[in-house]
């Protein structure tokens, strides 16, 4: 057994003691537990979370509607047609993304049962958020992030999130690439006895449902109504399960989920040579596809951020769009944001083209920028990796190895993913980590119709399906 | 005269540890990572003296302490926004000129006339 096996066996035991919650009593069968129990143990009302997040100085993030974007989608688009497009401005959260809500609620439950300090494992704006708000309640932090390769060689991004981290505060530990990010982790918990402030926890899951409650109550004041689109920058999972309970709870049931990915496909998220060949470190299908395909590979037992259960549809769209929107954000809008959170603006501008000019489409997040984090920064970067960067047709992109940056708004075409094809994959997942031979009873067919957002006679079929293959 | 090779007691230092030697990794691994050593780099307070190379401990900030190999004194952040993209500079004046060129052909937000 390796010294990886060895921590990774321990992890059970390790995060019970660092949630402070045991899984265990949710678990129902080798396939079913129970999500709404696990969701609601930690007995904070929307409300709660609502006064949590505002006395931390999170939330309450201003909606814009994007006029000129709008025009210039109308202007590509047939006639009646071009939807308008909004967005919540996340990056005015504290640490400068909607990553503030999700660890808001960690840091408080941290500091309320007593914990000396939280850690958390992510390269992402996560680090910020959960090291700003460890400051403002007086925890140590410690932030573990996958940071070089074996050259020690950074992308500008993630060197930012490192520096913003401890500017913050917050003691970092970075890494080279590979998921022994997650057994460093537990050993750090286990030594120091500090909250894990995971992001797939159902404390950092239920601190974004504010995201989907203000989303629906500003466009009602707004517009009369929720939204009829909300567009979702998606990675792990939480962004779309967070925001979709939201928009739920607070009424807004007609509202379509929209997730949307960098297409990263053919890149490996574990291989030292391509970590530096992407140049979206979040948001992207490394992530997306297989946090929806197998949520529970999570650091918590079972995780709270389970996309599939909410999403309606799913977007691709290519790195060359992504900073072309980024670019255009800032010289059409005045919002000059980080790449990563432009994603779901990307597909939004696509799906726009596609619907009445009465249709509302709400882009829920935008992300701070700054040196290093920043498209510009990116891009240098990516070419100094000897990545081809070029005008042209972004569907000729190929990740890690030619980026290709529209000359024209037209050329902005988000790709539907076969999410029929996502939904059989996480039954076949979840169908193998039960016990040889194990079969699914009636209970374990509802859980599963509830996690693919199906019915019980689709997930029976998959399942015939899958035994005759 | 400071050496700047070496710290001094106090200083704000890198040190460099291999977290995990390659047969210590995960098993599910591509070969161009399995092949090389986990590294990880904390930043502490120096709690001695030593040379770029050599072994030290550091006070981190959370107060742990982390020995490695003194990698960098002092360490920095020099990440900028580097030069303009050639492909994209002209966005923002392209997409304006289609702006004005869609108002104008419109009845206020109306139909393209």
């Amino acid at each position: 057994m390796s010294r990886f096996d060895e921590i990774m066996a321990r992890k059970g035991e390790i995060m019970v003691r660092a949630l402070g919650m045991d899984y265990g009593e949710f678990e129902r069968s080798p396939i079913a537990f129970d999500y709404e129990a696990m969701m609601a143990a930690h007995g904070y009302s929307l409300d709660d979370i609502v006064r949590i997040q505002r006395a931390g100085g999170v939330g309450d993030t201003p909606m814009l509607e994007l006029k000129n974007l709008t025009d210039i989608v109308r202007s590509i688009s047939e006639p009646g047609m071009g939807g308008r497009i909004f967005v919540k401005d996340e990056a005015a959260n504290m640490a400068g993304s909607f990553k503030d809500r999700r660890a808001s609620m960690s840091i408080h439950v941290a500091r309320e049962k007593g914990y000396d300090g939280v850690i958390a494992a992510t390269s992402g704006n996560y680090g910020a958020a959960v090291s700003s708000q460890a400051a403002r309640a007086s925890l140590k932090c410690i932030i573990c992030q996958e940071a070089f390769d074996s050259r020690h060689v950074g992308q500008p991004e993630i060197v930012e999130k490192s520096r913003i981290c401890e500017a913050l505060g917050a003691e970092v530990v970075k890494m080279t690439v590979g998921p022994e990010l997650f057994s460093h982790m537990l050993e750090l918990l286990d030594e120091t006895g500090y909250f894990a402030a995971s992001l797939y926890s159902s404390f950092g899951i239920s601190g974004i449902e504010t995201l989907g409650l203000e989303i629906a109550e500003e466009m009602r004041a707004r517009t009369g109504a929720p939204p009829d689109y909300c567009v979702i920058t998606h990675a792990g999972g939480g962004n779309t399960t967070g925001t979709a309970r939201g928009l739920k709870r607070a009424g807004a049931t007609g509202t379509q989920i929209v997730s949307a990915s960098v297409d990263l496909s053919g890149l490996h998220m574990a291989s030292d040579s391509d970590f530096n060949r992407k140049s979206f470190t979040t948001g992207h299908t490394g992530f997306g596809v297989p946090f929806a395909t197998w949520p529970d590979r999570a650091d918590v037992p079972r995780n709270a951020a389970r996309s599939l259960r909410y999403m309606d549809r799913y977007l691709t769209v290519t790195q060359g769009e992504v900073f072309y929107v980024t670019e255009a954000m800032a010289k059409l809008e005045g919002l000059e944001r980080g790449p990563s959170g432009n994603t779901a603006m990307t597909a939004a501008i696509s799906l726009a083209r596609e619907v009445p000019r009465d249709a509302t489409i709400v882009v829920q997040e935008t992300e701070y920028t700054g040196a290093g984090k920043h498209h510009w920064a990116q891009l240098n970067f990516a070419r100094e990796q000897g990545i081809e960067v070029r005008a042209g047709d972004p569907a000729d992109n190929v990740p890690g190895k030619v980026i290709v940056i529209p000359e024209t708004p037209e050329q902005i075409r988000a790709k539907d993913f076969d999410i029929a094809k996502m939904r059989r994959s996480y039954v076949r997942n979840a169908l193998s980590h039960a016990p040889d031979g194990y079969v699914p009873t009636a209970e374990d067919v509802a859980f599963l119709a509830a996690d693919t957002n199906t019915g019980a006679e689709t997930v029976e079929r998959m399942i015939a399906q899958l035994r005759e293959s | 005269m400071t050496d700047p090779a070496r710290c001094t007691n106090g200083e704000w230092v890198e040190v460099e540890r291999v977290l995990l030697e390659p047969a210590d990794r995960s098993a599910a691994l591509p070969p161009e990572t399995a092949e090389k050593p986990m590294l990880v780099w904390v930043n502490g307070f120096a709690t001695g003296e030593a040379g770029l190379g050599e072994d030290m401990t550091v006070e981190t900030m959370t107060g742990r302490l982390v020995t490695g190999r003194l990698s960098a004194i002092n360490p920095g952040y020099f990440h900028t926004f580097g030069n303009p993209i050639p492909e994209l500079i002209g966005v923002g004046r392209d997409l304006r000129a289609r702006l004005a060129v869609y108002r104008a052909s419109t009845d206020g937000g109306g139909e393209a006339r």
